[in-house]
């Protein structure tokens, strides 16, 4: 089922939704892709180089939004990895920035000093770590400390 | 290799990423998966059962293949069987698998479903959010079918855990954005509006964005969630940072669930009760306090986080507009952030103030930051943040300010990014025109944007000024004067002369007393641009020469002498060449008496929303336009003048462009100057009557419409490239046709708007082929009998094959060509049953009328037809030989048609196949 691109949605049904959240490195390299929208992959791949063509030309006197087709991108970069979120234009920038931090911090606790090869290796494990924060494009759990203590749990399952 | 040893081991699957990395080449990767795909695909097919555990890691590193951008194509089966494992490892990779790359596959959603199911009525927490992120993530139909109805009671069972009830209400919300229909409202909604008091405040975080959703589709069904949102609010506002523990972040309390129930507010107008709006009010100022307290970290991202709540509270209060001290507060607020050294919190209090700028409340307010708006603008690095400048003064402008910020917009304009030129344009131009109030500000700020940024200037914007100029009788002498002494620049945009031509062609004689801008002088300067200049352009100055002969008989010899000169009257361009011919022929037989009527001034335009306020709204989309919505802010000018929609297209679009070009001999010049106006209103054709188009294939007279009251008859000639067309509007009533138009939607012309009953007018058209075409020009016909509008629609019957020049060869060239199209595409053929008794001498009349020429003695059997001749177009010119061959015992017949163009062999196969 083919569901049309970004730019056709229409705002205010979807508020607060993320439409996906991407990691990239500066060569353009995917470590997370997570959709909340439907896309072929086509399209999604499109995205992706596009995400990465607006985000790696901006520096660091930019601010961290930038306006993506009728949405926009929330971005920090870490090192020489790109966190991000795509969101409606109305969304509310800081909160979602902070919610990069924020996933990022859990993920440099949970991989104790999280590097890049972390997120290759167990790239089935950051899906698990995506899910536990963010659920159906909404922020689903803040808490660094609630995150931790379910993800060792999980962990220590076999 | 870091990260394995953290892992929980899955070694094969470690290994084969590092050789995935260590590949030099793409092509070493590809052979290095294809090498792991069939090593996988054998396990899979093997005899010998695999355990769960490599089960798992084949799936996983499938998973990984198709992350790198490859096709899998098997493993769907092995990663469903891991649903059922009793290992979360396990069961996590089957559904990872499934989330990523299953999609409503039917077979094994049945599968996948029943396995959800199992995971759901587990009891297992663990499982339980393992299925229900599943759902979240596919949200599929099959799946909302499947568990619409069970999800919300998992969601409010009172024995449900915490981390469950997150899953369980984000899975709700994402079902009922995919199957709205699907997701029951009913007594489970109180109990979900409850959860905003739920103690964990992970539970309300995601029960707050299930609200918030539910509640923009059916606010009356969640009001009650307003008090129990404005409460929840206030106790994380007043909490003490530590309050909070696991929820606070870099000292701030809840940021995110602040946010979230700050938006859940917005889906509401500002609540009723008279307690609760108090509280809400205390909140709001809570969270304007705390801007202004010293911060308790320097971490940005305490500062982030505190500002996250306050922009949104702004929003709120925005929404709400009630409350004018909140308001100025906001606005004052935002001032500081204007001047802060953080990008981000400067461009987000930008773009927040323009909100604010509309708001009656706060709009004083706005208007003291211009100074720093207006430095922002010149100093920002990033686009982004001077384009937010841009929308706020365009926002903060009214009567007080528009010259400081049209002015400021206008110097911005000359080093402005290319990216936001356009749209600069367009604003620039509408404050000027709406907060006008001496038209020769407006006027110099339109010629100051042609010059600064002429290409950036769309039409919407030229045609506008000479519609306001035309407009108002005050502004004429001074525009005429303005444009006089931009043009008198070594170089000027085309989009000036086009102005500048039509102005002086309607106002030149406001200026002719001054010796310096005399009417030769003027049409010297006109002239002097003449020739750097695109058709468009020119044959409007052509129009203004005329005009000019009108106004200044002193100047009438000069100007003939240019309309005569071999440049005009043969010029190459048909368009040009034709007003240079009508123009000299007008001026020489007309009496100045006509003359002046004809080329009298224009009337005023009626008055209409602006076209480019249209174009702005097109471009931003709706709901961007915060200030100035209110559509009457232009002309006085408003006499209907209902020629305008009459001659529409021409010079919006150059119908040079179409590839058959037709124009029409006008019955008056005066329509001429029009052109520059259009609206393109064509006329919406109704049925299109072509029923007898075909009847014309192969001759060029006859009647090509009839109905009860009107005839339509034809006659037409056609020599190379050019034909004329004689059409025959006759009334067959007793009655008059009143406000008779016929239009061509390739280009527009008059006919007698008046038709007596009995009475018979005539239309020529005259016609161009200038390159191969299929689609035949409409001609749409309107006028009023009786009382009744009636609107006729008629192809008419200008096909490619009029274009013919018949051409005799001998059998030996015949044959010789023939083979030299021999390329397939040249080449089309059809094999078709007659509709016509098969007589040749019918058919050799058809064949002739077609346009070739009947070649004799050529195809060895005589019973065969063979013909020759040439399309001529004025691009280009396409041979074409054809060969019919009946069959007279199968009443079928064989067509072949070969040109050097494959687009003009099919076109001519069709017109000529339906003739037999």
């Amino acid at each position: 089922r083919k569901v049309g691109g970004v730019g056709e949605r229409c705002f205010g049904v979807f508020s607060l939704l993320i439409r996906f959240i991407l990691i990239q490195n500066r060569a353009g390299k995917t470590r997370l892709a997570k959709w909340y929208m439907q896309f072929d992959d086509d399209e999604k791949q499109k995205l992706i180089e596009e995400v990465h063509a607006v985000v790696t030309v901006r520096d660091a006197k930019h601010t961290n939004f930038v306006e993506f087709r009728n949405f926009k991108i929330i971005y920090r970069r870490y090192a020489g990895l790109y966190f991000c979120i795509c969101v409606d234009v109305t969304d509310n920038n800081l909160a979602y920035l902070e919610g990069i931090h924020n996933f990022v911090e859990v993920l440099n606790e949970y991989f104790h000093n999280v590097c890049e090869l972390d997120l290759v290796f167990n790239f089935y494990k950051v899906y698990t770590v995506v899910d536990e924060m963010f659920l159906a494009g909404e922020i689903r759990e803040t808490s660094q400390t609630k995150v931790l203590k379910q993800l060792l749990m999980l962990q220590s399952l076999e | 290799m870091p990260a394995v040893s953290k892992g929980d081991g899955m070694r094969g699957l470690a290994v084969f990423i590092s050789d995935i990395r260590n590949c030099k080449s793409k092509e070493a990767e590809i052979k290095r998966i294809n090498k792991e795909l069939a090593n996988i695909r054998s396990k899979f097919k093997g005899d010998k059962a695999l355990d769960g555990y490599s089960k798992k890691k084949y799936v996983c590193k499938l998973l990984f293949i198709f992350l790198l951008g490859h096709d899998i194509d098997f493993g769907h089966m092995e990663a469903v069987n891991l649903l059922s494992s009793n290992k979360y490892t396990e069961k996590q990779i089957g559904y990872l698998f499934i989330s990523v790359l299953v999609n409503s596959n039917s077979d094994l959603i049945r599968l996948i479903n029943n396995a959800i199911k199992n995971d759901l009525a587990s009891r297992n927490p663990t499982f339980m959010n393992l299925a229900l992120h599943c759902i979240a993530n596919v949200g599929s139909r099959e799946m909302a079918e499947a568990f619409a109805s069970e999800i919300p009671s998992i969601l409010v069972a009172g024995d449900t855990m915490d981390s469950v009830k997150q899953s369980a209400a984000l899975c709700l919300l994402r079902l009922n954005r995919t199957s709205t229909d699907l997701v029951p409202m009913g007594e489970w909604t109180a109990r979900v509006v409850h959860l905003l008091n739920d103690q964990h405040l992970g539970v309300v975080t995601a029960a707050a964005s299930l609200i918030t959703t539910l509640a923009q589709k059916s606010p009356d069904d969640f009001k009650t969630s307003i008090s129990l949102a404005v409460a929840r609010l206030s106790r994380i506002v007043t909490s003490a940072s530590i309050d909070l523990q696991d929820y606070t972040y870099y000292f701030v309390a809840a940021p995110w669930l602040s946010v979230k129930l700050l938006r859940l507010l917005q889906c509401y107008p500002p609540p009723e009760d008279a307690a609760i709006r108090s509280r809400l009010t205390e909140c709001l100022e809570t969270i304007l306090n705390k801007a202004q307290e010293p911060p308790k970290s320097k971490k940005v991202q305490h500062s982030n986080a505190k500002n996250a709540v306050l922009f949104e509270a702004i929003t709120l209060i925005i929404h709400h507009d009630s409350e004018p001290t909140l308001l100025v507060r906001a606005c004052n607020q935002l001032g500081q952030f204007l001047q802060h050294r953080e990008t981000n919190l400067r461009y987000l209090a930008l773009e927040s103030m323009c909100t604010l700028a509309s708001s009656e409340f706060s709009h004083e307010t706005v208007k003291t930051h211009i100074e720093t708006v207006i430095n922002a603008l010149k100093t920002e690095r990033d686009v982004s943040v001077r384009q937010r400048a841009v929308d706020l003064l365009y926002a903060m402008c009214d009567r007080s300010n528009a010259k400081q910020i049209v002015a400021e917009m206008l110097s911005y304009l000359e080093t402005a990014d290319y990216s936001i030129r356009e749209e600069i344009v367009l604003k620039v131009a509408i404050l000027a025109e709406k907060y006008a109030v001496d038209y020769t500000w407006y006027v110099d700020t339109i010629l100051n944007l042609i010059r600064i940024a002429g290409d950036y200037v769309s039409e919407e914007v030229w045609y506008r000024v000479i519609q306001i100029v035309i407009n108002r009788d005050d502004v004429q002498g001074y525009a005429a004067k303005t444009v006089f002494e931009a043009l008198q620049a070594p170089a000027c945009h085309e989009n000036l002369v086009k102005v500048g031509g039509y102005i002086l062609g309607e106002f030149g004689n406001l200026i002719a007393g001054d010796s310096r801008s005399s009417p030769l002088v003027q049409f010297n300067l006109l002239h002097s641009k003449f020739h750097l200049c695109s058709v468009p352009t020119r044959a409007l100055l052509l129009s203004a020469y005329i005009k000019f002969i009108n106004l200044f008989p002193e100047v009438k010899t000069t100007i003939q002498d240019v309309l005569r000169s071999d440049s005009q009257l043969r010029n190459a361009d048909v368009e040009l060449q034709q007003r240079a011919v009508e123009y000299l022929r007008l001026s020489c037989i007309a009496s100045t008496d006509i003359l002046a009527t004809v080329l009298e001034e224009m009337p005023p335009f009626p008055e209409r929303e602006s076209s480019i306020l249209a174009k702005l709204k097109r471009k931003k989309g709706p709901g961007n336009l915060p200030d100035i919505d209110d559509a009457r802010r232009h002309v006085n000018g408003s006499t209907e003048h209902s020629e305008i929609t009459e001659h529409t297209k021409k010079g919006s679009t150059h119908p040079f462009d179409d590839p058959l070009n037709l124009s029409s001999t006008p019955s008056t010049g005066a329509s001429l100057l029009v052109d520059v106006f259009s609206d393109s209103t064509t006329l919406a054709p109704v049925d299109v009557s072509e029923e007898n188009f075909p009847r014309f294939v192969c001759k060029n007279n006859g009647v090509i419409f009839e109905n009860q009251l009107l005839q339509i008859g034809l006659k037409s000639e056609y020599r190379q490239n050019l034909g004329r067309m004689y059409v025959f509007f006759g009334n067959k009533t007793s009655t008059q046709f009143l406000s008779f138009s016929a239009s061509l939607n390739v280009h527009a012309k008059t006919v007698e708007p008046i038709i007596e009953g009995g009475a018979q007018v005539q239309q020529i058209l005259n016609i161009e082929c200038i390159s191969d075409f299929t689609d035949a020009p409409l001609l749409s016909i309107q006028f009023r009998y009786g009382g009744a509008l009636q609107n006729i629609a008629v192809k008419l019957p200008v096909m490619l094959n009029k274009f013919f020049q018949p051409t005799e060869m001998t059998s030996q060239d015949f044959f010789q060509r023939w083979k030299q199209l021999g390329i397939p595409q040249q080449e089309v053929q059809k094999i078709f049953k007659a509709k016509h008794p098969m007589d040749t001498e019918v058919a050799k009349a058809k064949i002739l009328g077609f346009g070739v020429a009947l070649l004799d003695g050529v195809d060895p059997n005589p019973a065969n037809f063979v013909g020759a001749g040439v399309i001529h177009t004025k691009n280009t010119q396409v041979g074409c030989l054809l060969r019919l061959e009946p069959n007279t015992q199968a009443q079928m017949y064989r067509l072949t048609l070969r040109t050097s163009r494959d687009s003009v062999s099919q076109r001519l196969c069709d017109l000529l196949s339906e003739q037999f």
